[in-house]
């Protein structure tokens, strides 16, 4: 990510929750981009491009981008490690996830990191720490369990930050992991996304708790809850909780209150929302919340947000465009990386004949 | 770390013979002082030693950050290894009984298995514990798990049958990129007639390679685990009271299956018989016939049989423990028939 900050800002350096106003605009940056690019995914989709699902995260974007920004982002395999949601690409973005990559993932793309396997934000670059996610969303947090268990293990200062819904909190392997890291002293901080749905499923339905935090006081670990339509507040409380998991405390939650308001995914009809809700939902958009903050407390004028917003939206229409003219992967690397050492065999009526004269798949 | 090793991890040392436990312990031991990197987790593996006592004396040697009690937590754990491997380290994962691996069967085949496919990187992870009925467990500490993994493309699977194979093969499963389930099966264990001296050495067993246990030219047993000693038995009797020699292949993997082994031995008797614990429906045999079928029909003098458990939860009453599983008897009259085909 460039910087955000163009050279015609007129500083006045003030820092608001320990932010400078270069910092302040990558964070109103990393909320447009995250827009734009989802936005770019649905004319990509509608094209014919995007074969898979879409998922947006409209209304959730400032509690991605505000946890990732409260956390050390490294290229170099040193920093902390981060476990996205597919509502969470802000924080992707943010550590390094390239969007020509996001692109690339969606529309299956051989240039991609998994190679046209895997898609949207499923991919994996530890020097960058990203962690993506498996589908059962769980699961990821018995691995960033494993992942902050070797930070104690060999006495690293860096943290690891796992996303995941309301929906995958019901889960066993939510409490499994949960409840090794809390034992274990994992500096691990947990961020549920507590946009009140999974799929078409109410909160209410998933959990007889009134917030996610008190599920923490079953594992004997620190939380908060915070407004994530509030960027600010997000980014204050994800950097007390990464205070507390760098300086011994263990592991940590965070609940990030607010609303999905688009559907589960693209076809997702959404008939089982209230329209009133979501309008007032529509009230608490974060990126009018943020800008009307930075306009009123006189961070940036509007142009300098336009440009951000263009900026932005130029950005993704470039990495699309990219990513558009790239190849899917030759079907036959389907057979290609299931083991390190050992070779798979291609089927015999695509071959050369039935497998009688075939080696073994162990070709090494 | 600096103290000496414990007294009974060093019987190959002192030139004294191990049963097939003390050859994991050795193996696990061994590699866990060559590679800094490997570690171990599990239930009661720590101040217990685990509940076969494979671990035992490992927590005071390696120290509660290279040998980690759990929660009771299957996925939780096996999760956490994954992680671990992804930076770098070489998890090996006891299940207390390998019955329970089925909380983690999530973790394994959605996110283990899949890893190095995603471009998420290689898992070097060995999941292993013990397996097997004979011991009057009862339903829940008596399973074969191979064939729910065998199934799930990116796992090896080995399963061995000798205190010098078990060794060299968990040796070497520690030291593979790939996820590895590893079955110890608990009649073998501590089977006095296993015992032997081990190489006084640092050896590894190949993954992937089958032994041939016996020459024979009238029929091929296919087999691994406890069942290739009950079919050394039945070749004993089928020999002594029928004039048949039996060849026995030891499978000790069965993911990637050798399948060349199986094929040259077939191309010797021209009669298979596949024999396994575990049960029947989706039991290997099934998946090793279809493979001779493949490669090798013209050399096959009569159908391929086997002999396996019943298609039944493990029983508990020895009556029905001993009805339900393989037994010598049936081996030899499948041979049998097989030979007089």
């Amino acid at each position: 990510m460039g910087s955000a900050a163009p050279s015609v800002w007129r500083m006045t350096n003030s820092l608001i929750a320990g932010l400078d106003q270069t910092q302040l605009l990558a964070l109103y940056h990393s909320l447009v981009l995250t827009r734009a690019a989802e936005e770019r995914l649905e004319i990509l989709q509608k094209q014919g491009y995007v074969t898979g699902g879409v998922y947006r995260s409209l209304g959730q974007e400032a509690g991605a981008a505000g946890a990732a920004f409260a956390l050390n982002r490294q290229t170099n395999g040193t920093g902390d490690f981060l476990a996205p949601t597919v509502r969470a690409a802000g924080a992707l973005f943010l550590f390094g996830g390239e969007l020509v990559d996001f692109f690339r993932q969606y529309m299956g793309r051989v240039t991609g990191p998994t190679r046209g396997k895997e898609a949207n934000v499923h991919w994996v670059d530890l020097q960058k720490g990203i962690i993506g996610p498996v589908s059962p969303l769980g699961t990821m947090v018995e691995i960033m369990a494993g992942i902050t268990l070797s930070f104690k293990v060999r006495g690293e200062s860096r943290v690891g930050m796992v996303f995941y819904g309301d929906g995958a909190s019901s889960t066993g392997a939510w409490h499994e992991g949960l409840n090794f890291s809390a034992v274990q002293r994992c500096p691990l901080i947990l961020m549920v996304e507590a946009n009140q749905w999974a799929f078409s499923t109410a909160t209410n339905k998933n959990t007889r708790v009134h917030s996610f935090t008190e599920k923490a006081a079953g594992y004997g670990i620190g939380s908060e809850s915070v407004d994530g339509t509030d960027i600010v507040a997000v980014f204050k409380a994800v950097s007390r909780a990464a205070a507390r998991a760098r300086s011994g405390g263990g592991t940590q939650m965070v609940e990030l209150r607010y609303y999905r308001r688009l559907g589960h995914a693209q076809h997702d009809s959404q008939d089982y929302v209230d329209p009133d809700e979501l309008a007032m939902w529509e009230d608490r958009d974060p990126i009018d919340l943020f800008e009307h903050r930075i306009l009123e407390e006189n961070w940036a004028t509007e142009s300098v947000l336009h440009k951000i917003r263009r900026r932005a939206e130029e950005e993704c229409r470039l990495a699309a465009e990219q990513a558009v003219q790239e190849p899917v992967p030759d079907g036959r690397e389907a057979v290609k990386g299931i083991y390190t050492d050992t070779i798979i065999q291609h089927p015999w009526t695509r071959a050369d004949g039935p497998n009688r004269s075939h080696s073994n798949e162990l070709n090494r | 770390m600096n103290h000496p090793a414990p007294e009974h991890l060093k019987k190959t040392e002192r030139g004294e013979p191990v049963t097939l436990l003390e050859a994991v312990s050795e193996g696990l031991f061994e590699e866990m002082v060559r590679d800094d990197s490997v570690f171990l987790m599990g239930e009661d593996i720590g101040v217990y030693g685990g509940a076969f006592k494979v671990t035992r004396g490992f927590l005071d040697y390696f120290g509660d950050l290279r040998v980690i009690d759990t929660p009771i937590a299957e996925g939780g754990f096996t999760g956490a290894a994954a992680g671990a491997a992804h930076m770098g380290l070489r998890p090996v994962v006891e299940m207390q009984f390998m019955d329970f691996i089925s909380p983690a069967y999530d973790v394994l085949t959605n996110y283990i298995a899949t890893s190095l496919y995603r471009g998420a990187g290689p898992m070097p992870i060995v999941v292993r514990g013990p397996v097997g009925g004979g011991n009057r467990g009862g339903p829940f500490h008596s399973q074969n798990v191979e064939m729910a993994f065998f199934h799930t493309p990116g796992f090896k699977i080995v399963y061995p049958s000798t205190a010098y194979d078990a060794k060299g093969l968990i040796k070497a499963a520690i030291r593979d990129d790939n996820p590895v389930i590893f079955e110890e099966h608990k009649a073998l264990y501590r089977a006095p007639t296993l015992r032997e001296v081990l190489p006084d050495e640092d050896y590894v067993v190949e993954l992937g390679k089958a032994r041939t246990v016996r020459k024979g030219s009238d029929l091929s047993v296919v087999t691994y685990g406890a069942m290739v000693h009950k079919s050394v038995e039945a070749a004993e009797k089928l020999e002594q009271e029928d004039g048949l020699g039996a060849e026995i292949i030891d499978l000790r993997t069965l993911l990637p299956l050798d399948e060349d082994a199986i094929v040259e031995s077939l191309k010797r008797t021209g009669r298979v018989l596949i024999v396994h614990e575990d049960t029947r429906t989706g039991g290997i045999a099934g998946e090793i016939a279809i493979r001779l079928n493949e490669r090798a029909f013209e050399w096959l003098d009569a159908p391929i049989l086997r002999v396996t458990a019943i298609d039944s939860p493990v029983p508990y009453a020895g009556s029905l423990e001993d009805y339900f599983l393989p037994q010598v008897e049936d081996i030899v009259t499948a041979g049998r028939y097989l030979a007089a085909y």
